[in-house]
């Protein structure tokens, strides 16, 4: 056993003699590393049978154990005959304890690595399989939204307000502050511009464009994706991998009902409202760089906003906030419930809840883009 | 006991509260070197804050904890970093690292310690799996592909893996079948005997304190209400243990 460190504490060795080997000092894990090293080096010519001598051994832990019953059938694997005398009855329990189940320390053969077309393959496939069940996650909560829409005593309300407010009111300073920000970093870099050809009142046209039509929408989704999207993966992974979805189930309480409905509705309330935030914040920030940089005063820039911008872009613009949050709630809740097993699941899956999100946004706001042009709105 | 040896572990006093809820105040307990020791106590009477405090996971509010002779409050970090290797603890849902695969988890406290090359400490790791009674087949699985008795083995398995003097045990055959926890008892009397070790059992179990354990500590009221053999407790007369002892579930185990 290991006990304390004595003052006659010796490292472990073997001292070669004639007719065998005598085991000396503590055979225990802290000195393994010693002997591991020493054992390397051993030789042993002699034929005939042989003595290891254990009656100077110090201690002895499994670690110990597990060389010494190594050396011993190294050497018997040489066609020697070993004797073990010496030990204690302690030393031998633990010994014997070893060698019962030293069989098993073999490690497992490894399995076999893939070709690299075994594992492109694999790679497309689960990216099929993935899309598959994002889409049938899709049509799952379309179902529950029928079903939801035929009885709608049946809607979570408190649950969807509390979505509305932790995904739409608690991130209006963060929204508000960075579209404000966006707002007076496109009227800068597009006032150098405009300046140079005594356009300056243009800027409205600008800022009110970009803002509006494109950037406020996007950027609040983006936001919102890392915000609340990940905030819905985690929960659901989470109640996923301490089986609380399954007691949802158990209960007759659909998941969908009670976890997904009520995310993805207050979330389709919320971003719009967002949105329209962020397109009075960004104009906001246009507004004061207008006033600084190019003289562009607020009323000024109040009265040709009208003629500078359409209904229809403002609807456009806004109108893509419900698409951008369906898109946010439904990757999140999938990725919730994709998460299985262990702590580290509900990780991988946030991520990956975050970065499909966004990409998602960014692909649908580039098939608007088109969609729109093609329309000639 | 051994009369003339110092306890593994010595309590003297101990206090621990939360915030103004008092847990213990003035408990007093030895553990002797080579025993079993259980645990006991009716819900709420801190067992597993007791446990919790010999870990040096939890501080005293008063009094002392001493593990090897030393005094666990006076000590400076160094010194707990190496006696916390000397100590092997299994919790009470395993706490296995579920990102890693059960002889991964094994040999991590092998990696941090021992300073060995990877051969050896694979080898180590499937040598404490194979006797905790695990197949071998289960090495290469994640916690959470295992059954209960099997997450406990594993849990058992780690806790062993620097070949500790002291293990502690937080309710291991709690959630488990008869089965499997009879088979958990047998693996712990067995182990406890080949290796030599001191082994600290938290229980609601009778059977396991039947099977396992050579002296009871009873917890009521703040401190120890009792020690002693099963039968020795369930003679007191004190209604509380005559409570745990008495009832037809205590009187079944100690039948046995």
């Amino acid at each position: 056993m290991r006990s304390e460190e004595g003052a006659g504490h010796r490292p472990p060795g073997l001292i070669a003699r004639s007719d065998g080997f005598r085991l000396r000092g503590r055979w225990t894990l802290e000195h393994m590393g010693e002997l591991e090293q020493y054992m390397g080096s051993l030789s042993w010519s002699a034929a005939g049978p042989l003595t290891l001598d254990a009656s100077e051994l110090e201690a002895l832990d499994t670690s110990g154990a597990l060389v010494l019953n190594r050396l011993r059938s190294q050497l018997e694997g040489k066609g020697l005959e070993v004797r073990l005398k010496g030990l204690g009855p302690d030393r031998r329990t633990i010994y014997e304890l070893v060698r019962d189940h030293v069989h098993a320390v073999e490690a497992a053969p490894r399995a076999r690595r893939l070709s690299v077309l075994a594992r492109l393959g694999r790679w497309a496939w689960s990216h099929v399989a993935e899309a598959y069940a994002l889409i049938c996650f899709v049509g799952e909560s379309a179902v529950a939204l029928l079903r939801s829409a035929v009885r709608p005593a049946r809607i979570r309300w408190r649950a969807l307000l509390s979505t509305v407010e932790t995904a739409g009111v608690d991130a209006v300073p963060i929204i508000g502050m960075l579209s404000f920000l966006m707002g007076v970093v496109i009227a800068y870099q597009g006032g150098l511009q405009l300046e140079r050809y005594g356009a300056n009142i243009f800027i409205v046209e600008l800022v009110s464009l970009t803002m509006i039509r494109e950037l406020a929408p996007l950027l609040t989704a983006i936001i919102v994706a890392g915000r609340t999207g990940s905030a819905f993966t985690a929960e659901i992974g989470t109640m996923k991998i301490t089986e609380e979805v399954d007691a949802l189930r158990t209960l007759g309480i659909d998941p969908m009902e009670l976890l997904v409905l009520p995310k993805a509705l207050g979330l389709l309330v919320a971003l719009p409202l967002l949105s329209v935030f962020a397109d009075v914040m960004g104009l906001l920030g246009g507004m004061v760089m207008a006033q600084f940089m190019l003289g562009v005063g607020f009323g000024e820039f109040v009265d040709r906003l009208p003629d500078a911008i359409s209904l229809t872009s403002f609807i456009l613009g806004v109108g893509k906030a419900p698409v951008f949050a369906a898109i946010i709630a439904l990757v999140g809740c999938y990725r919730g419930f994709r998460a299985g097993g262990s702590a580290d699941d509900v990780g991988r899956q946030t991520t990956a809840s975050v970065v499909q999100a966004i990409f998602l946004v960014i692909v649908f706001d580039a098939l608007f883009s088109v969609l729109f042009g093609g329309m000639g709105i | 006991m051994a009369g003339s040896e110092a306890p593994i572990i010595r309590i003297r006093d101990l206090e621990t509260r939360f915030g103004d809820q008092v847990v213990h105040r003035g408990l007093n307990l030895d553990v002797w070197r080579r025993e079993a020791l259980g645990v006991v106590g009716g819900s709420g009477s801190g067992k597993t804050t007791l446990l919790r405090a010999m870990i040096m996971l939890l501080r005293p509010f008063g009094g002392s904890v001493q593990l090897f002779g030393q005094d666990i409050a006076a000590m400076p970090p160094s010194e707990a970093y190496y006696l916390r290797q000397r100590l092997g603890v299994t919790f009470q849902r395993g706490a296995l690292f579920s990102a890693l695969t059960v002889a991964e988890n094994v040999a991590m406290p092998l990696h941090e310690h021992s300073g060995l090359g990877r051969r050896l400490i694979g080898e180590l790791a499937r040598l404490k799996i194979a006797l905790v009674g695990l197949a071998s087949d289960a090495a290469a699985k994640y916690p959470p592909e295992l059954s209960g008795g099997m997450l406990k083995r594993a849990a058992v398995a780690r806790a062993l893996a620097l070949d500790p003097e002291l293990l502690f045990l937080d309710e291991p055959t709690a959630g488990l079948d008869p089965v499997s926890a009879n088979a958990l008892d047998e693996l712990i009397v067995r182990l406890k005997q080949a290796l030599g070790l001191t082994v600290v059992l938290v229980t609601h179990d009778l059977d396991s304190l039947a099977r396992v354990t050579d002296r009871i500590a009873f917890l009521g009221a703040g401190g120890v209400l009792g020690t002693g053999s099963l039968d020795e407790l369930a003679a007191q007369g004190d209604p509380t243990m005559d409570a745990y002892f008495n009832g037809p579930r205590g009187r079944a185990a100690r039948s046995v």
